[in-house]
């Protein structure tokens, strides 16, 4: 150590410690003036690059044409033509709805889970067999076994419901096992000291979970449930395949009649207008989550 | 046992498997008595304060709080706990909680007093340590030291019959020491039953009625501090004092 000082009182001149110019132009204000550049230079060069494929002008046709992107989103009823945009509505209303569900009944799952009573023992196994299944199995498919095998097996009301309504309890089926999975690893995740000291202070097991367990683990667990909504909002999509109008749906029914797949790329802007904002927000939240653990840690 | 008891292991036996970690420990603890308990690490110290408070259950002897078996099996452990305050080494503050409400959230929720009788008493509490100004704060804004503080006030929030203190300063940093050791004289000095688990040896001396040392299990020695410190009869005793000296 005492080399150091010398060298320093002996005259030498001290390290450099500011970046060469060009660097710090990248910063501050030269920042701003960059990223924009490089963003617009990057947008020009892929608008450029689709243009000269071969094929851009009938893609330009058959997915971007204005005037079927209008049409579709608004539908035709003397053709025959659903809209695409008001189609959508049920892709939205299926997605809160079986959001709500999930929420509630994932919550549920975890909770008995973990929990370690006795009597809950059998519910347990059947939950975690469960989950099991319903994590394992492709949702398509899960979609496909309730929305024929329900009506098939002719138990009154049970079999006589709309697409829509088969297309959500597949949903909710698997996202529950999804989300009480996500609950589950929150939940497992508050650590031992705080249940010790909770216990000590006389605080019932219920007490135990309702308030010391589950809000630390509500935090842990939000961003990964936002990120199963967007998949969830996603996944509605696939209830088309039942039948029910919904967006992709109408696109469908768009394509086949006019032979233009305008109404597939309206459908798309539409799930990006509810997805996008959303998964910015997961995005925030996950950066301050770290952020925050990163200056716990320190 | 006499009357005066609160707190009594008697033979108390204990093991993890193979490994007998309490053999046959006896030991009162009377009212307004502080009682040191010391021993090299492993010696069963934190499961003997465990063992108390039921978070382990114990395999031989038993331990009674006010004169009533812990081993019945009709004694509920929730209603136990709640007659004894701990205090961990790690202080476990509830992270999502205000100071203030992490002194009230076992007073309301456990004890199930009105909220307002329990928020007026905790911040006495804070006042008496001398953190009322953090009342609103979050754990993790707190020194370790104040955090230790507020474990301890914590534990008194729910007015429990004896305080069980497990190393309260082994993860505190030198200078935060002194803040937390003062505050255990404090609660001493005005008659707080306690049952302290402890390396500081010198705060064992100012501070116990009697100092109990375990060696592997074994209660081989207790008495005063002087009894212990100045004159230990023991050879396991004698040998521990030197090493920690
Ligand atoms: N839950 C457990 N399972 C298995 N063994 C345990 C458990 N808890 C404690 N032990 C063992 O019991 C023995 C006594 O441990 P204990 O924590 O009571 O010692 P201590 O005197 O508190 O030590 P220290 O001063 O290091 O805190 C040790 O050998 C430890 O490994
Ligand atoms: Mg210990």
């Amino acid at each position: 150590m005492t080399t150091t000082h010398d060298e320093h009182s002996s005259g030498v001149a001290p390290p450099n410690l500011l970046a060469p110019g060009y660097r710090r132009f990248f910063t501050g204000r030269g920042a701003v003036i960059a990223s924009s550049l490089s963003s617009v230079a990057v947008v020009v060069a892929l608008v450029s690059l689709f243009y000269i494929t071969p094929g851009s002008s009938e893609v330009r046709f058959f997915f971007f044409h204005l005037a079927d992107m209008g049409r579709a989103f608004l539908g035709d009823p003397a053709k025959g033509l659903s809209s695409v945009g008001l189609a959508f509505l049920t892709n939205i209303w299926m997605c809160l709805l079986c959001e709500i569900i999930v929420l509630v009944l994932g919550l549920t799952f975890a909770w008995v889970r973990v929990s370690r009573s006795a009597v809950l023992l059998p519910v347990r196994v059947l939950v975690t067999v469960y989950t099991d299944l319903f994590r394992g199995i492709p949702i398509i498919l899960v979609i496909y076994i309730v929305g024929f095998g329900l009506p098939a097996l002719n138990i009154g009301f049970l079999s006589h419901q709309s697409p829509a309504v088969y297309g959500c309890i597949s949903l909710i089926v698997t996202y529950t096992a999804y989300v009480a999975e996500v609950y589950r690893a929150g939940l497992t995740s508050v650590p031992n000291g705080q249940i010790l000291a909770a216990r000590s202070l006389g605080l019932t097991q219920q007490a135990t979970m309702q308030r010391i367990i589950l809000p630390q683990a509500v935090r842990t667990v939000v961003p990964p449930l936002l990120n199963d909504f967007i998949s969830l909002q996603k996944d509605t999509a696939l209830v088309s395949t039942l039948g029910a109008i919904e967006a992709t749906h109408a696109a469908q029914i768009y394509a086949s009649t006019e032979f233009n797949f305008s109404g597939y790329t309206i459908a798309a802007l539409l799930f990006l207008i509810l997805t996008v904002p959303l998964t910015r927000f997961t995005d925030q939240l996950m950066s301050r989550d770290r952020n925050k653990r990163l200056a716990q840690q320190s | 046992m006499t009357s005066s008891d609160i707190l009594s292991f008697i033979n108390v036996r204990k093991s993890f498997g193979a490994n007998e970690v309490l053999r046959g420990v006896s030991l009162e603890l009377q009212r307004h008595n502080v009682v040191c308990l010391i021993g090299s690490s492993g010696s069963g110290k934190s499961t003997l304060l465990r063992c108390a408070n039921m978070l382990e259950t114990i395999d031989g002897g038993d331990i009674t709080l006010f004169g009533q078996s812990l081993t019945d099996p009709r004694v509920d452990p929730d209603l136990v706990r709640r007659q004894i305050g701990t205090v961990f080494q790690s202080f476990n503050l509830f992270p999502h909680l205000t100071v203030l409400d992490n002194l009230t959230v076992g007073p309301h929720y456990a004890q199930r007093r009105p909220l307002e009788v329990v928020r007026s008493e905790a911040i006495e509490l804070l006042v008496r340590i001398g953190l009322e100004s953090r009342a609103h704060d979050f754990p993790d804004r707190l020194s370790g030291g104040q955090q230790q503080r507020v474990a301890i006030a914590r534990a008194l929030a729910m007015q429990p019959a004896l305080l069980l203190l497990d190393e309260v300063t082994s993860a505190l940093d030198p200078s935060l020491v002194g803040e937390v050791l003062d505050l255990l004289s404090e609660l001493a000095d005005a008659g707080t039953t306690m049952l302290i688990a402890t390396h500081e040896m010198g705060f064992a001396r100012d501070v116990a009625d009697r100092v109990a040392f375990l060696d592997q299990g074994v209660l081989v020695e207790s008495g005063t501090p002087s009894e212990i410190f100045d004159n230990p009869q023991h050879p396991a005793t004698q040998l521990f004092l030197q090493r920690v000296r």
